[in-house]
């Protein structure tokens, strides 16, 4: 089989069964698009658009769905691996910062030098043997993005990873965020409904449509990222986003 | 709290035991309560002849064995059923059955289909612990955090990693919370075990005491005893405790 070179995503429907009084509900709908290897993917949305849903079914966390999904793949590593930075960091409390990045490692990867250059890029050599209760916010964020890499994922999805942060903060993850993806590429799927966020980190960007979740639009962002710390420049990007055209083309050529 | 206000009150609350138990015996002057002095007398006695220490052992060592097999089937019947729902709807009559089974009643079925022989008696104390470390380990696998198994899950983790390293330190409060109850559960049941088919053992011992109304034995047996495993507990359970507790805030 030839390597994969690109994320196919076809997801034709997926609905939540009926619960008790509920009726069932159709989260995703005739949702296609593709992302080529070492893009950085924004999927934006409203909540409720099954953003979240998304990334499970591309995780292989949901497999009850019709459609298909085709992952990008690394030649002669088997499966492709996924790095995946949940909205809450999900860091095993009983594990220090550094177990709980080298538990999802395989033994070759244990045996570099990566996850210490990972921790030091991300400010976090003075807290490895920290148990994540300890850490603040923001830290344990950045120890689920270093969790994430150290995998050395093909697809690295991430789930709104600085929401409820303090602007500030966030900030500084995002540039932390570019820093470590500028040093190991790789395919990302980042969610999140904030087009700001979407306008500074990405390459293109996936509107989706309200409950369900379908494609909207795509817009694709040439700005080179130093440009992007301006917030004239974002603002721009940003309007370019939410145009409406944008969503008029999209509702053309929906497939209905 | 300082140690020095847990260690006084505690102290002076043990001496009121021992001067109400010392009136009791001066006002009831019988063979059937007497006074401490005299059961520690019997207690210092026997154990350096060597009596008290040979059957603790022995009745110590079928606790271990009872309840090492106890934990281990109680677990893994416990965590099943709290993960499937099917399990769980089918056999939890079966564990309320087992559940409500008086330890006698298990005991003398024991040894009735089994005989008057050591597999038996562990058996018959292991049946009754099993339900009640099912039903905690049950709501510890409830409890788990699905967010957890799909981290595990999405990066890849594998069964028998997975097992070790985020299951079982989940349950950990549940499984030393079923150790605990156990122990104390398991000790009392042994001895009935003993005093029923058994011809050695604390349980055995104070059965034949009790034949002879040797009061001051029954009470030398249960204080070493009780003195034992209350220093299992403090030097094995405590500190397993603590240390399952270290990486908490």
């Amino acid at each position: 089989m030839a390597a994969v070179t690109q994320l196919e995503i076809d997801v034709r429907s997926k609905r939540y069964p009926a619960v008790g009084q509920a009726p069932p509900v159709v989260a995703l709908n005739e949702l296609h698009f593709t992302a080529s290897v070492g893009e950085f993917v924004c999927i934006v949305g409203p909540s409720g658009c099954g953003k979240t849903t998304l990334l499970n079914i591309i995780a292989g966390l949901d497999t009850d769905f019709t459609g298909n999904i085709v992952l990008p793949a690394t030649a002669g590593r088997g499966r492709p691996v996924i790095g995946y930075v949940f909205q809450k960091p999900r860091l095993l409390p009983w594990r220090t910062v550094e177990e709980n990045i080298r538990l999802v490692l395989s033994p070759a990867q244990n045996r570099t030098a990566s996850v210490d250059e990972l921790l030091a890029v991300m400010g976090l050599i003075e807290a490895r043997h920290t148990y994540p209760e300890r850490l603040s916010v923001g830290m344990a964020r950045r120890v689920a993005l270093v969790r994430a890499f150290a995998v050395e994922p093909d697809l690295l999805l991430m789930d709104e990873p600085f929401v409820s942060l303090d602007e500030e903060t966030a900030d500084r993850l995002r540039t932390l965020l570019l820093d470590i993806w500028s040093r190991r590429p790789t395919t990302v799927l980042f969610v999140t409904h904030d087009t700001r966020e979407a306008a500074q980190l990405a390459d293109r960007v996936i509107l989706l449509t309200a409950s369900p979740g379908s494609l909207r639009s795509i817009v694709g962002i040439d700005t080179p990222r130093p440009d992007r710390t301006n917030g004239a420049v974002v603002d721009a990007i940003r309007a370019r986003i939410v145009q409406p055209a944008n969503a008029t083309t999209a509702e053309l050529t929906r497939p209905r | 709290m300082s140690d020095r206000w847990v260690f006084w009150p505690r102290a002076a609350s043990f001496v009121a035991l021992l001067a109400v138990w010392q009136i009791g015996s001066l006002a009831v002057t019988s063979r059937n309560l007497p006074p401490p002095l005299d059961v520690l007398d019997v207690l210092w006695q026997r154990t350096l002849d060597g009596t008290i220490p040979y059957h603790i052992a022995v009745t110590l060592a079928r606790v271990a064995v009872s309840f090492t097999i106890a934990m281990l089937i109680g677990t893994a019947i416990g965590i099943a059923m709290g993960r499937s729902r099917k399990l769980d709807r089918f056999f939890d009559s079966w564990l309320i059955l087992f559940l409500n089974v008086p330890a006698v009643v298990s005991t003398i079925l024991c040894y009735v289909w089994f005989g008057l022989v050591e597999p038996a008696a562990i058996a018959a104390v292991a049946v009754n612990k099993i339900p009640n470390v099912i039903v905690t380990l049950r709501e510890g696998a409830r409890a788990l955090n699905p967010e957890f198994a799909e981290m595990a899950q999405v990066y890849r983790l594998g069964r028998a990693k997975t097992l070790r390293h985020v299951i079982l330190p989940e349950l950990y409060p549940f499984i030393l919370a079923a150790a605990r109850s156990g122990l104390a559960l398991v000790w009392k049941i042994v001895l009935v075990v003993e005093l029923l088919g058994r011809s050695n053992g604390v349980g055995f011992q104070i059965y034949s005491a009790f034949q002879n109304f040797a009061v001051d034995e029954i009470l030398a047996y249960t204080i070493a005893f009780v003195a034992v495993i209350q220093v299992i507990e403090f030097a094995i359970l405590r500190p397993l405790e603590r240390r399952a507790a270290q990486w908490r805030r």
